[in-house]
């Protein structure tokens, strides 16, 4: 028999010079006082510079999308108030900003929107507020299936995983962008009839569905492999030894060794959701009028890109760092939850 | 090989016959009623009966399927006239039949994609090999960062700035179109220049990063200890040993990056309003011209089929041990 790795748990408190048992102080002696995995996590994590300030932004993000009527009410302007059409001066004959950098001012902080002539800020806090929400409804929703799915095939083996396994096959088939764009109006169908004026919440759903549909089988797959590497441990066969039930051995041995792959693929996982979101919104087949979108302004950006150029800025540059955030922080997670993996 | 080849088409084929019924069941039998969806609001009682006609949905649904089915190989007649033999359908929104569409779209995107190809792949493994070659120097470091925050780029977004900077405020190009090759070679190539640039940068920054990181999993890698330690020089064990073995997973993600986009590069058609097989498939779901969406899902499905045939094939190429097996 081949001499396996420890498990995770046991593995977690070998000597890397920044887990180093504290000595307990006050007791007689020196006692040794271990650390539990997650507060070795949280140390190495506090030490990455890069990770705490993505960290931070992109908290900022989920704030500004959570308190969005908060901002509204501070600052004094709603989405759809259309402020051009108000004061006349905003907008010149053409429907652009009279102001310099796209009608900048300390009234319009980010300027104005051409056409409608809407605050351009107040848009973009609530389109980060509705893209980022449907992008987090839809990564915990993939992000349970895949886990559910992976794990199932993995554990199981057999016929189930083979099964399983043809299903998420036929699912990567799918032209994923495409089929987000054909099904939305088949699924808004699903609730409503053609005839009549669709509500923005069957949009919502209707994007949360397709999203979630074809979005969980790249952790599914990731899912079953740990699983399968797991399952044949020696801690497993131990519990399954010691008589315990499939479900303990699931929720006790095997979930919180998936505990690391899981939220960093998450990280990876959410700024995809919410840029397949902004995606289809631009494309036409998202969110409509005149619910703010982020992903929407885009697609009026590249209308009037010529002659207000600014418009796009501060929807692109916002979206940049976001993603560039996300991207950072779930580098940083792997780096701090198992610093073996090294880049 | 032949076999394994073999094997894995007719696994295409099953799929593809899944993917035909998933998509035409939940098209012409979830709503209540598909041609109030093809006809939307405002629809009068006649055009509904018109849409019924024509697409045939006075049938059961498992015979209209059956009847697609067929047509795909032996041709259909519709009131409107005949289909021949791949006929996907009849779009009616277009007054032709759908494959023809997707013909003439076709060689838009595929003059996209072949062109934003050839220039991802070998700037990004450009880069990213050399990124690894010099692990650790400031030129890793630059590449890096710098395809850090490109792959964090959007088209839609990149693609206006590319064309302000290029097109609106200097004048150095034309706005981008498309022009078949055989007609001007020269024009093609000025007219897709931006949406190949656009297009390549997005991914260029993906194949850095990820040529970068198997490479350097490759360099520590025994065989490549072992050709060090015999004294080959290390461009040679480079090139011929590591850079052979880092090859497979960038051909994996090759292949599927080209199926995709070879079904349709959406959002960059979409941007620079190229009339392709994406740009189609967004005017058809607009229009809710439930045929020409139903063929051009097929027809995609069938594009990232093919590329992952194509990618076992390469496989078998680069690393003998699948050939064995």
């Amino acid at each position: 028999m081949t001499v396996s790795p420890q498990p995770a748990s046991v593995r977690t408190l070998d000597t890397e010079p920044d887990t180093e048992p504290v000595l307990n102080k006050g007791g007689q002696g020196s006692e040794l006082v271990g650390r539990s995995p997650g507060q070795l996590m949280w140390r190495r994590f506090k030490r990455d510079r890069t990770g705490m300030v993505s960290a931070v932004v992109v908290l900022m993000f989920f704030v500004v999308g959570l308190l969005a009527p908060v901002i509204s009410w501070l600052y004094g302007k709603d989405p759809y108030t259309l402020y051009g059409q108000e004061s006349l001066d905003l907008l010149d004959d053409f429907s652009f900003p009279t102001g310099k950098f796209g009608g900048m001012s300390g009234e319009h902080w980010f300027g104005i929107e051409p056409g409608l002539g809407r605050d351009i800020f107040i848009q973009l806090v609530y389109g980060i507020r509705n893209s980022l929400l449907i992008g987090l409804a839809v990564t915990a929703a993939t992000v349970v299936t895949g886990i559910l799915v992976g794990v199932t095939a993995g554990y199981m083996g057999g016929k189930t995983d083979y099964w399983l396994g043809r299903l998420i096959d036929f699912l990567l088939a799918f032209p994923s962008t495409l089929f987000f764009v054909a099904f939305m109006p088949v699924v808004v169908a699903l609730f409503v009839s053609p005839e009549d004026e669709t509500p923005t919440y069957v949009r919502v759903l209707a994007l949360f569905l397709v999203l979630w549909f074809l979005g969980w089988m790249g952790l599914a797959r990731l899912m079953r492999g740990e699983t399968l590497s797991l399952r044949e441990r020696e801690f497993i066969e131990a519990a399954k030894v010691s008589g315990a039930p499939p479900w303990r051995i699931i929720r006790k041995e095997l979930l919180p060794n998936l505990v690391t792959p899981i939220l960093v693929q998450s990280t990876y996982m959410l700024p995809a959701a919410v840029t397949a979101e902004a995606g289809l919104s631009f494309l036409g087949v998202g969110l409509l009028e005149p619910t703010p979108d982020w992903g929407r302004m885009f697609a009026l950006a590249g209308k009037v890109y010529e002659n207000d150029p600014t418009y796009m800025f501060f929807p692109g540059v916002a979206m940049v760092i976001f993603v560039v955030c996300f991207n950072l922080l779930g580098d940083s997670l792997r780096d701090a939850f198992d610093p073996k993996a090294g880049r | 090989m032949l076999q394994f080849l073999l094997r894995r088409s007719i696994g295409a084929v099953v799929i593809l016959i899944l993917i035909s019924a998933f998509t035409f069941f939940l098209f012409f039998s979830i709503p209540q009623d598909p041609a109030l969806l093809a006809c939307g609001k405002n629809c009068t009682p006649d055009a509904i009966k018109i849409i019924h006609q024509n697409l045939g949905l006075d049938k059961p649904v498992p015979v209209q399927y059956w009847n697609f089915m067929v047509g795909i190989f032996a041709g259909r007649d519709f009131a409107v006239g005949h289909c021949s033999a791949p006929c996907f359908g009849y779009s009616f929104a277009n007054n032709q039949p759908v494959w023809n569409t997707i013909v003439d779209r076709f060689p838009t995107t595929l003059s996209l994609t072949v062109g934003g190809a050839f220039v991802f792949l070998l700037v990004g493994l450009g880069t990213g090999m050399l990124a690894a070659w010099k692990r650790g120097t400031a030129v890793d470091k630059t590449f890096s960062s710098v395809s850090l925050v490109l792959s964090s780029m959007q088209i839609y977004f990149l693609g206006p700035i590319v064309l302000g900077l290029l097109v609106y405020s200097t004048d150095i190009l034309s706005s981008p179109k498309y022009v078949p090759f055989t007609e001007n070679p020269g024009q093609w190539f000025v007219g897709l220049l931006i949406p190949w640039i656009v297009l390549s940068v997005i991914f260029t920054a993906n194949y850095t990063r990820m040529s970068r990181s198997t490479m350097i999993e490759q360099l520590q890698e025994e065989h490549v200890r072992t050709a060090k330690a015999k004294g080959m020089s290390s461009r040679y064990v480079f090139f011929r040993y590591a850079w052979r073995g880092s090859l497979i997973p960038i051909v994996t993600i090759f292949g599927m990056d080209l199926g995709s986009l070879f079904g349709g590069a959406i959002i960059t058609e979409q941007t620079f309003s190229l009339a392709g097989i994406g740009r189609l498939a967004v005017e058809s779901v607009i229009k809710t011209d439930l045929p020409m969406i139903m063929g051009v899902m097929l027809f995609s499905a069938f594009m990232i089929l093919l590329f992952n045939i194509i990618v076992d094939a390469a496989y078998a190429w680069i690393d003998p041990r699948v050939r064995l097996s």
